[in-house]
């Protein structure tokens, strides 16, 4: 990020002025009140709150009973809640294969033929739609009726496979149907970047006899850092957003195989009225989550700096 | 530029590449054209296992009317329409105020405000779900198209001040300055001279924000459950449990709502663009 350069509490010709009442110091905070205060009312207080709820025992209608650490004990004994945390990571994991796709995709593409402004769009496609439609668009696919993957499957010989009901498949499936828009978006990333490449370090590479692979890991690669770490950092949060595919597709099914932190918590809330005990989960995802935002953060201190 | 533009190869490697940009894009989309194959059968040809001949009778227009006479899509279009544009309206104006701030006023807590937004923005859902639904509650608009606008409002005001104030950050100070000495208000320098320079990112914005708010799905389940107020997000999702067996229908709802931002996507293409990808060539 750039720096901002300007001095804006500038030296001031008239020294009669006050240094409390000059506008520069009040305008700012003028222009900042009303995001502040919004943002505060449904961001900041609302994840305190939360933490301060995950230690009562709450129907969400009812008194509240403080039951202290309670709610973690039940967490840490529950099976739901090691499934759960398992699917978390592995969609974690396998996330993170978006970005190399993205920039596989992006080379891919990266040519100046007749229509390839369309190709890039209708790539980038599955990002701009719903998650919902995506989730619908997947269970369709994966269908054992008629989904066309089963089709395919026949075609070659196999037999046709449930993957959404499947206890073993199931997270698999809906993690691939998550990875299709989120490879979208790494491949804009990358084809943003590779736009952006120094050209006078590709040639004088080019004149060193840099080709192929040791161009692409040692030219272009570092050149596309930038991109790497936005890429990264989107994935790792679509990733732990994981709510709106499994509640689409499966609803955590089947038999809360294919559930995530983020769909635990809804339906302890939700369908079953434990207020103090969703809350309980969600600062867990909250936890796993403020790593990366305390590693973002410190990156972009430092970077202001 | 690299890879080396494919140009300057031989015909044939020409040839084989435009061959297999098409085939990979068919393949790309392939569960989606899929859905799109199913939206224009008639149900005969569905009961009958005909998902991927070619169908008996071509539906097109029957099944897309039928979604707006039998199923409440119409109703659920218009509610996204009428919590999107307000919501992204407010967040824009929010945060080119605030990201002015941060970005051309220098104090000490600035940069502390700057990373509450951002760490904000990156917030799982769930740990505001139930304080934001109980606050919703208390000012009794649970269940309105209020209660979605004002969270999103509040929320997407995190990623839109990280946005404006990362290209506000780029203008030229000297305009600002001059005015400041001639002695124009701070808030006249706001709207006369910060507003007209930054007008090209708050379209990008508006047209990212426009996507993330219309393709929102978990508030619309948390904060409205009517179908007078639901966006088509939540609406689609009722209708896959009600018309289990009428593939055809839903098929073509989804299309239907998957619509508004795809064409949004398609005429403002460049700056969705711009709008996403903000940040990926600067450190």
């Amino acid at each position: 990020m750039a720096q901002s350069s300007p001095q804006i509490g500038l030296p001031d010709s008239r020294p009669s002025t006050r240094r409390k009442w000059r506008p520069t110091v009040i305008a700012p905070w003028l222009f900042l009140a009303p995001a502040m205060i919004v943002f505060f009312v449904y961001v900041i207080y609302p994840v305190f709150d939360s933490i301060w709820l995950s230690f009562f025992d709450w129907d969400g209608l009812g008194d509240k009973t403080w039951i202290g650490l309670d709610n973690y004990r039940e967490l840490f004994d529950s099976d739901t809640f090691w499934k759960a945390f398992s699917n978390n990571l592995l969609w974690l994991v396998l996330f993170m294969l978006a970005p190399p796709c993205g920039l596989a995709i992006a080379l891919f593409l990266n040519q100046q033929v007749a229509g390839i402004r369309a190709v890039k769009a209708l790539f980038f496609f599955p990002f701009v739609i719903s998650q919902v439609v995506v989730g619908l668009v997947f269970s369709w696919f994966y269908d054992p009726n008629f989904g066309l993957l089963n089709e395919a499957i026949v075609f070659f010989g196999g037999d046709p496979i449930a993957i959404l009901a499947d206890e073993k498949l199931v997270t698999y499936g809906i993690i691939a149907a998550g990875l299709w828009p989120q490879i979208a978006y790494c491949m804009i990333l990358y084809l943003t970047g590779l736009n952006n490449l120094n050209g006078e370090q590709i040639e004088a590479a080019q004149l060193d006899n840099a080709k192929g692979w040791k161009m692409l890991w040692y030219i272009v690669i570092p050149q596309l850092s930038p991109a790497t770490f936005i890429a990264i950092v989107v994935t790792v949060i679509g990733a732990l957003r994981s709510f709106d595919l499994v509640a689409t597709m499966t609803a955590g099914g089947p038999w809360g195989s294919s559930t995530v932190l983020a769909y635990m918590m809804y339906e302890e809330a939700i369908f079953n009225y434990r207020m103090g005990y969703g809350a309980a989960v969600a600062v867990v995802l909250f936890l796993i989550m403020d790593i990366y935002i305390a590693y973002f953060l410190w990156r972009m201190v430092k970077s202001e700096k | 530029m690299f890879p080396r533009p494919i140009e300057k190869a031989s015909k044939g490697v020409n040839i084989s590449y435009r061959i297999a940009l098409v085939a990979s894009i068919v393949l790309w989309l392939l569960p989606l054209l899929a859905v799109m194959a199913t939206s224009v059968r008639s149900l005969g040809d569905i009961n009958e296992g005909n998902y991927w001949g070619w169908p008996s009778e071509w539906m097109l227009i029957e099944n897309y009317t039928q979604v707006f006479t039998s199923t409440p899509m119409a109703q659920y279009l218009m509610n996204s329409l009428i919590i999107t544009l307000p919501a992204v309206a407010g967040a824009v104006a929010l945060s080119t105020l605030a990201g002015y701030a941060l970005a051309k006023y220098q104090f000490k807590a600035n940069i502390w405000i700057f990373a509450t937004f951002i760490a904000g923005n990156f917030v799982p859902f769930q740990i505001l779900m139930i304080p934001v639904r109980d606050l919703t509650i208390s000012f009794g608009l649970y269940d309105t198209h209020w209660a979605i606008i004002f969270f999103h409002i509040a929320f997407q005001s995190g990623f839109c001040t990280l946005f404006m104030r990362n290209f506000i950050v780029g203008l030229p100070t000297e305009l600002i300055e001059s005015a400041r000495v001639e002695g124009v208000s701070e808030f006249k320098i706001f709207f006369h001279i910060v507003l007209p320079l930054v007008r090209p990112a708050t379209a990008a914005l508006a047209v990212l924000v426009f996507t993330f708010i219309w393709n929102d799905f978990f508030w619309a389940l948390v904060l409205v459950q009517s179908d007078e107020v639901r966006p088509v997000t939540a609406g689609l999702s009722a209708l896959q449990g009600q018309w289990l067996a009428s593939w055809q229908l839903i098929s073509a709802g989804a299309v239907v709502a998957a619509l508004p931002p795809v064409i949004l996507f398609f005429t403002m293409q460049r700056h969705f663009i711009a709008g996403l990808t903000l940040g990926a060539t600067k450190g």
